[in-house]
């Protein structure tokens, strides 16, 4: 029997279905409505005016055609956020996220007039982020979302709304020894952080080699490793490793200062200006207010170390 | 597209790593397997009860609980070792169980006169396994023991979420969320990869068994 023939078959095949299932990517996910809604926000638009008895602005305020006069007219916006970073978005036990991220998407959120109830979370890891903006499953990502060129390519980002620097973190005791990224040339010393992260891409440029480096999906794996003597320094954002080095009743201590600039932004549809300089003023605005230091205070700013932030100046939107 | 050809060498660099890893869990878990196997058709009770106990444990176990359980547990124990060889023995030890249960199956398709009849020449246990009973077993093994091979290679995806860092998966998940490329694209270059590990496998497998096939 020739086997060949019906092999190249199956593989053609395979390729065809694997297409076809990155494109229809988004029919299958669990949130029916949420693909739905967007594209006929208008036909949508009668039943939510209803709902929305308790929406500030009906839609009024903003230009015809805009992402904001969208919104506000459908009285509901899909957030895409962390739903296992503490601080930042972590959800709690009813599912439902908490931290400086969630906060300022409410911030955004209430200046076109949609109250927290209407949000709808999104839980968006690191990996997916572009992609659930291109494939319009959410309106905006805030999502310890980090401003980079290769991701300026694919979508806009507004802000910078926060602005973390990466640091270190090492069991207590050990931060004579490693006092900054440069300790980290010694091939000895093993490093974890969070696949696909910023941080963990930042780190290699400072390692004798890549076998130093350790990779998990979470950061409370690398806490885990760090604890068995398996990796010796942890690294990711200031704000993270301090909410662990407050939670481990003095296990685990910061070495040396931050060495890079992470500015947090908030994450749209590619082009969308008119959105983008909404939400750098909406941000300017609550910082004038309070609200922006508020939302601080209330989430990573309760952690021991951490600085209150100022609202750092925004990038041009493009 | 591009992002295939501009990172090339990433993939080559995952696509040896993830090679690394599978002969390294190919050998522990033929080994063991083969002792494992050994023990369940052995006529000593403790050995036959603790081959047995073994399989139950691991077949009806997830293969991210061994992992989880080398990769977390072991280390919290006091046994500490690389993230590379604390995945490549969860996988071993994982695909073991099934290495086992494909070769007693070789086994026990040898007609029992054949070990009878070795036993009544006055071959030993260990003489009769060796030279009458296994190179008969082995060519029935050779389909059954092909599909846990290849089970194993793609098993060997996981071991990313692990510790162990660098092989194919984890390439992809870097290129697309560090460094923002497109999912469909980077996991299309990542199947690329395994199929090239487990075609030829296959291919090998159907060559030997033509090559040891029974002529009836």
């Amino acid at each position: 029997m020739n086997a060949r023939r019906p092999l190249t078959g199956i593989a053609a095949l395979s390729v065809a279905a694997l297409v076809l299932a990155a494109c229809g990517g988004g029919d299958d996910t669990t949130d029916t409505d949420a693909g739905a809604g967007a594209t006929d926000a208008g036909a949508e638009a009668t039943d939510a005016g209803a709902e929305a008895t308790d929406a500030a602005a009906g839609g009024g305020d903003f230009a015809e055609g805009t992402t904001m006069a969208e919104l506000a007219e459908a009285g509901s916006i899909r957030v895409g956020t962390k739903f296992d970073q503490p601080l930042f978005g972590l959800a709690n036990l009813e599912g439902t996220p908490e931290g400086f991220d969630v906060e300022i998407a409410k911030i955004i959120a209430g200046e076109l007039g949609i109250d927290e109830g209407s949000i709808e979370w999104v839980e968006t890891p690191s990996a997916i982020r572009e992609e659930v903006i291109e494939t319009d499953q959410v309106d905006m990502v805030v999502a310890t979302y980090t401003i980079n060129d290769e991701r300026r390519e694919r979508i806009t980002f507004a802000g910078p709304y926060y602005e973390a620097g990466q640091t270190l973190m090492v069991r207590a005791g050990e931060e004579s020894e490693i006092t900054g990224p440069e300790a980290l040339s010694d091939e000895s010393i093993r490093v974890c952080s969070v696949e696909g992260s910023t941080p963990s891409e930042n780190i290699r440029e400072y390692l004798a080699s890549d076998d130093q480096l350790t990779l998990f999906s979470t950061y409370q794996e690398c806490v885990d490793s760090l604890d068995n003597n398996q990796v010796d320094v942890v690294t990711t954002d200031n704000v993270i490793l301090l909410g662990f080095v407050s939670q481990s009743d003095g296990a685990y201590a910061i070495a040396g200062e931050t060495f890079t600039e992470e500015p947090y932004g908030v994450g749209i549809e590619k082009g969308d200006v008119e959105f983008c300089e909404f939400i750098n003023e909406t941000l300017a605005a609550a910082e004038e207010a309070g609200t922006y230091v508020e939302a601080w205070n209330a989430t990573a700013g309760a952690i021991e170390g951490s600085e209150e932030p100022t609202l750092p100046e925004p990038d041009p939107c493009s | 597209m591009s992002v295939l050809v501009d990172n090339i060498d990433l993939f080559w660099e995952g696509f040896l790593r993830s090679l690394e890893i599978i002969v390294f869990a190919l050998v522990g878990s033929l080994v063991l397997g083969t002792v494992l196997a050994m023990m369940r058709v052995s006529p000593a009770p403790p050995l036959q009860r603790f081959g047995s106990l073994y399989v139950a444990l691991v077949r009806n176990s997830p293969l991210t609980v061994m992992l989880f359980f080398t990769a977390f547990v072991l280390p919290a124990l006091g046994f500490n070792a690389e993230f590379f060889w604390l995945g490549v023995l969860g996988l071993s030890l994982y695909t073991a169980g099934f290495v086992c249960e494909a070769i007693r199956s070789g086994i026990n398709a040898v007609p029992a006169g054949q070990a009878e009849a070795a036993r009544s020449i006055g071959l030993t246990f260990g003489q009769s396994l060796g030279q009458v009973i296994m190179p008969q077993a082995f060519r029935s093994v050779v389909p059954p023991l092909g599909s846990v091979i290849i089970a194993m290679q793609k098993n060997s995806a996981i071991l990313g979420v692990f510790g162990v860092g660098g092989d194919l998966l984890s390439v992809g998940n870097r290129l697309i969320s560090a460094q923002g490329f497109a999912v469909s694209v980077v996991f299309l270059g990542v199947w690329v990869g395994y199929l090239a590990i487990t075609l030829p496998t296959g291919a090998l497998l159907g060559l030997l068994e033509r090559k040891v096939a029974i002529v009836r």
